[in-house]
């Protein structure tokens, strides 16, 4: 197993794919000459040249479009944006071109394309850099979403993003960049839809993905310390979704909750509540709770900040208080 | 009405070409107001009744591996492009042997195999779409041209002018038509363009441009053509304004009362069918010759209709169908 980065687990996922498909092609804001605003695609474009690393104008909308145009005609297009706060200027051709327009023409035009770019929160960067969007795309059929929170995932996930023929919404951690983490030498996949039981637990259930899995773990180590034994499944991918990964847990632990960086409103996790309480109610010892972000834009103070994200802490507490 | 009449046989028989073309969707599209009235179609039916000369130069300016995108306004050109009747209708009856398997309607014809890259209903969100064809004709290596239709409204969004700039820098084969119809809706364009010649903007991206009349067929092929051959060669897109009318309200629930009547009849004396039937005259085919024409073209929508009007529904099964591509 080599250890690599979060980004370089990216990095290398998107480099053999492309090596061995030549309809590959990475589009993007400095992803080439400057070698990636995140350094995701750092090496590239000496690797595969200008015409298959390509640097666009900021023209989001635009350069969206071109991706799913060429999609239509048999490229496949890895579109990224710098992070996922300027893709809300390309939403239109998310939403309204590329998620559906293998329905609207009765199967004639998969879409075999992937939007992805940096996600999440923090850093201090304030309201308009520090968001995580995967609940809003989810909330449209049409569209794969995908949030990995380790290495390993990442590499997996995006190679099965890249060459699956829908659109795929690929949202990275940008503060899990320069994480590390175990990647097996040997090329793999990991379908998407499948979650992964991150740390084995008897209970409670708790249910993440992306950057959160961090504040789960943190949590789940504290409580191990009180005699509470946490199961955690990171669901990796939100659609498709691995349902029954949720209900297993949910039956064995009899109680659950989900940690998520999103806002709570209409967020992903309100989705994972009612389909617990629909489909696992029986096994039910307590309401499902959320820990999410704050309702509020992020602040840029750095103790409003560390208030409005979820963390360890909040966790720990809302589970405690689901065992008394 | 200044004329050109076709000089010799081959121009004659190009120019008949065109008018049946013209006059197919002039007809067929009012069997589509009638059935629309009578509620065989639902959801907006926008009308190109008018502007067909627009949608049949251009398209006769391009080979089959060429490509196509279209607005919701897109009956027209997908007849131009030599699309059957009859899935055509079939899909604004809402049924499965329509040519989307009536998952698109009115708005959303799709023909992947006539590389008809399908009517888009987000003004202005397809001019991007359509640099990205082109996009990918350049990386294939291909020579093939793409083309895009729009109206002078979607030239006020900022997905035009993303498409356009990009599209100049990267010299790509697409060709920007505006049919400039003179209304978005109920706007005027007055009020709606602060430089009132849509093809000046190609200025700014450092593009070539055209501005013509369309209600000359032959005359919108021959532009069409150099735009096309042009970005054939490599040498990046063109923008194109064509002067036109839409004869119709926007769409079919519009009464157009924001126009006058006399407005109207002026244009009316324009209408690019009636046109091109006198100079048909002008080049020597008898009346009667182009009477039967129109009435073999009425009796092909009458079946178009009658295969529309029996064809089944989408199996009830196809509601979950296509969400998502099938697996490799
Ligand atoms: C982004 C967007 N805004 C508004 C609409 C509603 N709408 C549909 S067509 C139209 C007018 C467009 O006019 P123009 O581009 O000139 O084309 P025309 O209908 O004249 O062919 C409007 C406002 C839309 N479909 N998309």
């Amino acid at each position: 197993m080599a250890i690599l980065t979060y980004r370089e687990a990216l990095n290398r996922a998107m480099v053999e794919e492309m090596e061995k498909d030549p309809s590959i092609y990475l589009m993007g804001e400095e992803v080439g000459h400057y070698q990636g605003a995140y350094k995701v695609s750092q090496g590239m474009l000496d690797k595969f040249g200008e015409e298959r690393v390509i640097d666009t104008p900021i023209s989001e909308n635009g350069f969206a479009g071109i991706g799913v145009g060429s999609a239509m005609v048999g490229l496949r297009p890895i579109i990224e944006f710098m992070t996922w706060n300027f893709s809300l200027v390309a939403i239109d051709q998310i939403i309204n071109s590329a998620a559906k327009m293998n329905y609207m023409s009765g199967g004639q035009f998969p879409m075999p394309i992937v939007f992805r770019g940096a996600g999440g929160a923090g850093g201090r960067l304030g309201a308009q850099h520090s968001q995580a969007f995967e609940s809003w795309y989810a909330h449209c059929p049409g569209l794969k979403v995908v949030c990995p929170a380790t290495p390993k995932d990442a590499y997996g996930l995006l190679k099965s993003s890249i060459r699956d023929n829908n659109p795929t919404i690929f949202i990275e951690s940008e503060v899990l960049y320069g994480s590390k983490g175990e990647v097996p030498e040997q090329e793999y996949t990991i379908p998407l839809g499948l979650g992964e039981i991150k740390r084995k637990g008897t209970d409670i259930t708790l249910i993440t993905w992306s950057r959160a899995l961090g504040f789960a773990e943190e949590a789940a180590s504290i409580l191990e310390k009180e005699g509470i034994s946490v199961e955690i499944v990171d669901l990796r991918s939100l659609r498709p979704l691995d349902e029954n990964l949720i209900y297993e847990s949910v039956k064995k632990t009899n109680r659950a909750v989900v940690v998520e960086e999103g806002w709570p409103v209409a967020g992903f996790g309100a989705q994972i509540a009612y389909l617990i309480q629909k489909n696992a109610f029986a096994y039910l010892d307590h309401p499902v709770e959320r820990v999410t972000q704050m309702d509020v834009p992020m602040s840029y103070a750095a103790n409003l900040e560390r208030m409005s994200l979820p963390n360890a802490t909040r966790v720990a507490d809302t589970i405690r208080e689901m065992l008394q | 009405m200044v004329s050109s009449i076709p000089k010799d046989s081959q121009s004659v028989s190009e120019l008949k070409e065109f008018y049946r073309q013209m006059v197919l969707i002039r007809k067929f599209e009012e069997a589509a107001a009638k059935a629309y009235s009578v509620g065989k179609i639902g959801g907006f039916l926008h009308l190109y009744i008018g502007q067909e000369a627009v949608g049949v130069g251009s398209i006769a300016a391009l080979t089959p591996k060429d490509y196509i995108v279209s607005t919701y306004r897109d009956h027209g050109h997908a007849l131009a492009r030599g699309l059957n009747p009859k899935p055509l209708m079939a899909e604004l009856f809402g049924k499965g042997t329509g040519i989307s398997k009536g998952n698109g309607g009115s708005m959303h014809f799709f023909d992947r195999n006539a590389h008809f890259m399908g009517g888009h209903g987000i003004v202005g969100g397809h001019i991007s779409l359509a640099a990205g064809i082109a996009f990918a004709s350049k990386f294939k290596k291909e020579d093939s041209v793409t083309i895009c239709f729009f109206g002078e409204g979607a030239a006020n969004i900022g997905s035009f002018h993303e498409g356009l700039n990009l599209a100049a820098i990267w010299k790509l084969p697409v060709v920007f038509i505006c049919e400039n119809n003179h209304y978005a809706m109920g706007t005027p364009e007055y009020r709606a363009l602060a430089v009132k010649d849509v093809s000046v903007r190609a200025y700014a991206y450092d593009m070539a441009r055209d501005h013509i009349e369309g209600d000359e067929v032959r005359k919108v092929r021959d532009h069409v053509q150099v735009a096309v051959e042009r970005a054939r060669r490599g040498e990046g897109p063109t923008l194109i304004e064509v002067s036109t009318y839409r004869f119709r309200g926007h769409s079919m629930s519009d009464p157009a009362k924001y126009r006058t009547k006399e407005e109207l009849e002026a244009y009316k004396k324009k209408d690019p069918l009636m046109r091109a039937r006198h100079e048909l005259e002008l080049g020597g085919i008898k009346t009667e010759e182009l009477d039967k024409m129109d009435l073999e073209i009425q009796t092909q929508i009458e079946e178009a209709y009658e295969y529309a009007e029996t064809s089944p529904e989408p199996p009830l099964s196809q509601l979950h169908k296509h969400v998502y591509a099938e697996d490799k």
